[in-house]
């Protein structure tokens, strides 16, 4: 039967605390994962490891947090990201809400489209 | 691996597991300063718990590199978790256990056991169960470049493993 979408969250959740050496407060949907729970680089691969092993999927480099667009000097010009860029970044990101993202486009602020909900949504779309 | 803390590796299985062990002496000059005589308490040489976590990562490193023939470098990355149930004294012999739990061309999770042994008698006895990240730095480190050699798995470090018996 499939997951409900609070099953998942919570199972996202029990990730991220692991993770994290966060509470379980501190995790709630619109938190960033960089910003409010101190996620570093290495973080994210250690959080894509342990969602295929809690959720039994498996997560290409690169498929939930596509940091290598911005490594791309096509898609960023002086420290923001272009319309193509922005058009490659919806492309991949689905389970992610750009659109506050969209109206500064600094890379500087990339990280903080990582939200708990992002996570939630992206296993959810690779549940089906 | 620019300083070699294991004395010999005893099991390596390509991407599975690792068993190296390293002795602790008296002769290693942190034991006097971890804990010396103090207010009338006697000297109470243990080996550092961080220096216990050092043998275990240039295990589990070993192990991690050895899964792609030493091409990569490996670096340390995060330590999820080191949780200590006793400590290793002049005498002991420590044996670090390390597993792969995933390994991706970024890097890779690992996880393990630390023994230890009093040559006095009796089996290895648990000291700690750990587990930690390893980054492949040249996969994550867009535009910051890093020598060409593998600074990681050096010729001191070769030397090991042949002369634990593993590789030419």
């Amino acid at each position: 039967m499939a997951m409900t979408a609070d099953e998942v969250f919570d199972k996202v959740r029990e990730v991220l605390v692991d993770a994290l050496g966060v509470d379980d407060d501190d995790v709630t949907g619109d938190a960033k994962l960089v910003e409010d729970l101190g996620a570093e680089s290495i973080d994210f691969l250690d959080i894509v490891f342990r969602l295929e092993k809690a959720f039994g999927i498996k997560i290409a480099q690169g498929e939930m947090f596509p940091d290598n667009v911005l490594n791309d000097p096509k898609y960023v010009v002086d420290g923001k990201v272009t319309d193509e860029g922005m058009a490659e970044l919806r492309r991949r990101m689905p389970h992610a809400n750009l659109d506050a993202f969209d109206k500064t486009r600094k890379v500087d602020d990339f990280s903080n489209v990582f939200t708990v909900d992002a996570v939630v949504k992206f296993v959810q779309s690779k549940l089906g | 691996m620019r300083w070699i803390w294991i004395d010999r590796i005893l099991e390596l299985e390509r991407g599975t597991r690792c068993v190296a062990v390293k002795n602790v002496t008296a002769a290693e000059e942190v034991l006097h300063d971890h804990f010396p005589a103090k207010d009338g308490r006697p000297a109470q040489p243990v080996m550092p718990n961080p220096l216990i976590i050092e043998g275990f990562a240039q295990t589990a490193g070993i192990l991690v590199g050895h899964a792609n023939d030493f091409r990569e470098k490996v670096i340390l990355a995060k330590i999820g978790k080191a949780i200590f149930t006793d400590a290793a004294r002049p005498g002991d012999q420590l044996r670090f256990t390390a597993h792969i739990e995933r390994l991706d061309e970024s890097g890779a999770s690992t996880h393990g056991v630390v023994e230890v042994r009093d040559p006095a008698g009796g089996d290895f006895q648990p000291l700690a169960t750990i587990e930690m990240m390893f980054s492949h730095i040249d996969k994550n480190r867009s535009g910051l470049a890093f020598p060409e050699h593998n600074f990681v798995f050096s010729e001191t470090f070769m030397d090991l493993l042949r002369q634990s018996g593993f590789g030419g």
